[in-house]
């Protein structure tokens, strides 16, 4: 066996170490410890002097290992494993012992600092001198991408990369693509109709040659690993075949049963078949094959009747679709908060306390009222509005978050409402919160506008009047906390602000893609400031609201950058296999299987190996957490670099008196 | 008399409580030097046997501080960890050893405060029961 010779360099990192651990006294020790050949302490181990004096050392005096005791290996790890390298030596031979963040700085008495570097020193010595070269591997990478979810978010991530010519395979559970913003009015702070800029999306999404839109679809398996997906799609039967219906809409027109439209918030009703909206991608038609006549009673077929262009195929059924992509972006969005959760607001209970959503397809011009603002019960237009924020947001009861966007539309509906009726406007607000371009200046010129602000947390919507003006009103029942005192404000219509909430199967999907979700139950992003677009998953993506609420802008910005991480997978143009991951000494194994139980990467898997069962680790999948070796009764499964002997050498180094 | 000072022997996984203690580092918490990290991937990682050698070794205390369960760079570490902690529990009590020498902590990247109040409060516990019996030259 060849002999270790390992060579140990103490940092000063200026006076951060040397100000509280004598580094001299260090080096002096770890001269002493079994195969080491030289120690030496100096100020900047990290600078390019301080590389050379490792890299001329491994070089002369034959080294086969190295000790950095200095900073946090968090930081400067790659930084020391790289001048390894550039000398010769197998980067994996190389270890860090942490006398800065973990020493010098959390202590100040110089003797017990000193003592515990020279442990730190003495435990990644002994290390060290277990570790063995270890090879990074490189495997070739598919460059197709799949988008799930085609609101704003997936579409402008779709387009991003399908500009670069890269194939993306976009997938859409809802008939159409368009998501939240297509059902959108009017955009704040801006006003600019929401149809208008994103319909010309649409339709490029619709119409690129390099993107394969999958709509009214969804994703039913997902294996594999980065570089190497495979995704098992199912293609929901629409009964109307895409390749023939021309989206004239006449089927729609003669289908004599009709139901609450969902694009309309049921403001509206639509045909059983239908198109969801006039500027749909795709402009085709799906039977709604719950609500269809035919297929509850056998009879009908009206819309084949009347369809020129025999499109109508009841006989249709869901199409599987195997695709292989190298990376994936999720881009699921949100759902809406359920304001029948807030009883005590009367949503659902009387017919004038609206929901957002249901305001905005109100002030729509191609809307349900042809964009006029009108009550619901009588199609007067109000004499006076309240719109509630923060209806299940910022409420320890329901989400603690705020979701980012309600001030912004609250505001908007106050400025619509003054606009095109001439309604009071009361805003019941818990802190207005205007932050983004444009907000602040927005905030005010509605102020100027007329509209009343009162600052409080509303108590409930009653029609209970108690005063002549309270007849046949909805009173709003708040605390005015800058007046300190309960008001009580008649209004002819609530508009409520709920909050924007995790999709209810978000934890479905975090399963399927194995990703991680915070405790509001949005996907988890890797690192909350530094990784805001990476997941636990490598080479799997989040954008937009299913990461958390935000605008459009802030969805659009993490759409692009979710592209640009897609992008530099393909760029790469190979997977990077880490070597730190679990391994199978076959000898020991039992094929037992427990491996295979624990680990959340499927990465073991017990085999046959001519005759003899055995467990073997796919390196593509494993992510090296170590959770098997636990488990492994035979002692036959170990991490590489993190052995069971490495880390019992360094316990038995730090305890030693 | 010289007062007794414990050695603790702390397994912080890379992606949180060993982050913690950097940024402790970065932000000067101080905290006593008692103890001695050592860093694992994944506090799913820490065997029975780490925990076990440890105390073997002469340390009065050992930690095991990973993520929080949904905070987990692995997914469900923290979970693994909290299964292999329960066995050894009781081993660790056979062992005639006070249950409060072993720790579970969940510290994440940004509780570095807390991280520093563990080591601190497990100091003043351990100062308080002892040196471990299992200690060479302590007699049981």
């Amino acid at each position: 066996m060849e002999k270790i010779r390992t060579g140990v360099y103490i940092c000063h990192c200026g006076l951060n170490i040397a100000g509280t651990v004598d580094v001299e006294e260090v080096a002096r020790y770890a001269q002493t410890l079994p195969s080491v050949v030289v120690a030496r302490d100096y100020h900047y181990m990290c600078s390019e002097p301080g590389q050379t004096l490792i890299k001329d050392d491994i070089k002369n005096l034959g080294l086969n290992r190295v000790v950095v005791a200095s900073c946090s290996p968090r930081m400067h790890e790659p930084t020391f494993r790289r001048a390894c390298q550039d000398a010769g030596l197998n980067p994996y031979l190389f270890e860090q012992a942490n006398i800065r963040e973990h020493c010098s700085w959390v202590h100040d008495d110089r003797q017990l600092a000193t003592e515990k570097a020279k442990d730190l020193v003495r435990a990644a010595v002994r290390r060290c001198a277990l570790h063995e070269p270890l090879e990074i591997r490189e495997k070739p990478l598919n460059p197709d991408v799949l988008i799930v979810g085609g609101g704003i978010a997936g579409i402008q991530a779709a387009l991003d990369i399908a500009n670069g010519e890269h194939k993306v395979y976009l997938v859409e559970k809802q008939p159409a693509i368009g998501g939240h913003m297509a059902q959108l009015d009017r955009t704040f702070p801006t006003l600019d109709c929401s149809e208008c800029i994103l319909t010309p999306k649409m339709t490029e999404v619709g119409q690129h040659p390099f993107i394969t839109l999958l709509a009214y679809s969804e994703v039913e398996e997902v294996a594999g690993s980065v570089g190497n997906f495979k995704v098992r799609v199912r293609k929901k039967a629409r009964y109307v075949d895409e390749e023939k219906c021309t989206g004239c809409g006449i089927c729609e027109a003669k289908c004599p049963w009709k139901v609450d439209s969902e694009f309309e918030m049921g403001l509206r009703k639509r045909g059983v078949i239908y198109i969801p909206f006039a500027q749909a991608v795709p402009h085709v038609a799906t039977i709604d094959k719950e609500h269809c006549v035919y297929f509850q009673k056998g009879k009908c077929r009206a819309c084949e009747k009347f369809c020129d262009a025999k499109a109508i195929d009841f006989e249709q059924k869901d199409k599987i679709i195997e695709l292989e992509v190298g990376s994936i972006i999720l881009t699921t969005g949100y759902d809406l908060f359920d304001p029948r959760r807030v009883p005590q607001y009367g949503y659902g209970k009387y017919a004038n306390v609206l929901t957002a959503l249901e305001f905005e397809r109100m002030t729509c011009a191609a809307g349900p009222t042809g964009g006029k603002i009108l009550l619901r019960n009588d199609g007067r237009e109000p004499e006076s509005v309240a719109i509630i924020h923060c209806v299940g947001s910022r409420d320890e009861n329901y989400h603690e978050y705020c979701s980012r966007v309600c001030c912004m539309y609250a505001l908007k509906y106050a400025h619509l409402i003054k606009e095109l009726t001439k309604a009071e406007v009361y805003q019941m607000y818990i802190d207005m919160r205007c932050f983004g371009e444009g907000f602040e200046e927005f905030y005010r010129r509605v102020c100027d506008e007329g509209v009343n602000f009162i600052r409080g947390k509303v108590a409930r919507v009653t029609d209970e009047a108690r005063a002549e003006e309270e007849q046949g009103k909805l009173i709003v029942v708040v605390e005015d906390t800058l007046l300190g005192r309960v008001v009580r404000v008649p209004v002819d219509m609530v508009i409520l602000c709920p909050a924007l909430e995790a999709r209810s199967d978000a934890e479905c999907i975090a399963k399927l893609f194995t990703i991680n979700r915070r405790a509001d139950g949005f996907f988890l992003e890797r690192h909350v400031k530094l990784d805001p677009v990476a997941t636990a998953t490598e080479g799997i993506f989040v954008a937009g609201c299913c990461e958390g609420p935000k605008d459009i802008p802030d969805a659009v910005a993490q759409a692009s950058a979710a592209a640009a991480k897609a992008l530099s997978v393909i760029s790469r143009g190979r997977v990077i296999i880490e070597p730190t991951i679990a391994n199978v000494n076959e000898v020991l194994c039992q094929a037992c299987g427990r491996c295979e139980e624990i680990c959340d990467f499927h990465a073991p898997k017990v085999i046959s190996k001519n005759g003899v069962r055995v467990s073997r680790v796919d390196a593509a999948l494993c992510k090296g957490c170590g959770a098997c070796a636990v488990v492994c009764p035979s002692g036959a499964i170990s991490v590489r670099h993190s052995t069971r002997e490495q880390i019992s050498s360094m316990i038995d180094a730090l305890l030693q008196v | 008399m010289v007062e007794f000072e414990p050695k603790i022997i702390a397994f912080c996984c890379n992606w949180c409580t060993y982050a913690a203690a950097d940024i402790a580092g970065t932000s000067r918490i101080h905290y006593p030097a008692n103890v001695r990290v050592v860093r694992v991937m994944c506090s799913g990682m820490v065997d029975p046997i780490y925990i076990l050698r440890a105390f073997e070794m002469g340390a009065d205390g050992v930690l095991v501080a990973g993520c929080h369960e949904t905070d987990c760079h692995y997914l469900n570490g923290p979970l693994k960890c909290d299964a292999m902690l329960e066995k050894v529990r009781s081993l660790v009590s056979t062992l005639g050893l006070e249950k409060e020498r072993l720790r579970r902590e969940m510290i994440a990247a940004a509780e570095a405060p807390i991280f520093a109040r563990t080591i601190e409060e497990m100091v003043e516990q351990l100062k308080r029961l002892g040196p471990s019996p299992l200690r060479e030259g302590v007699k049981v």
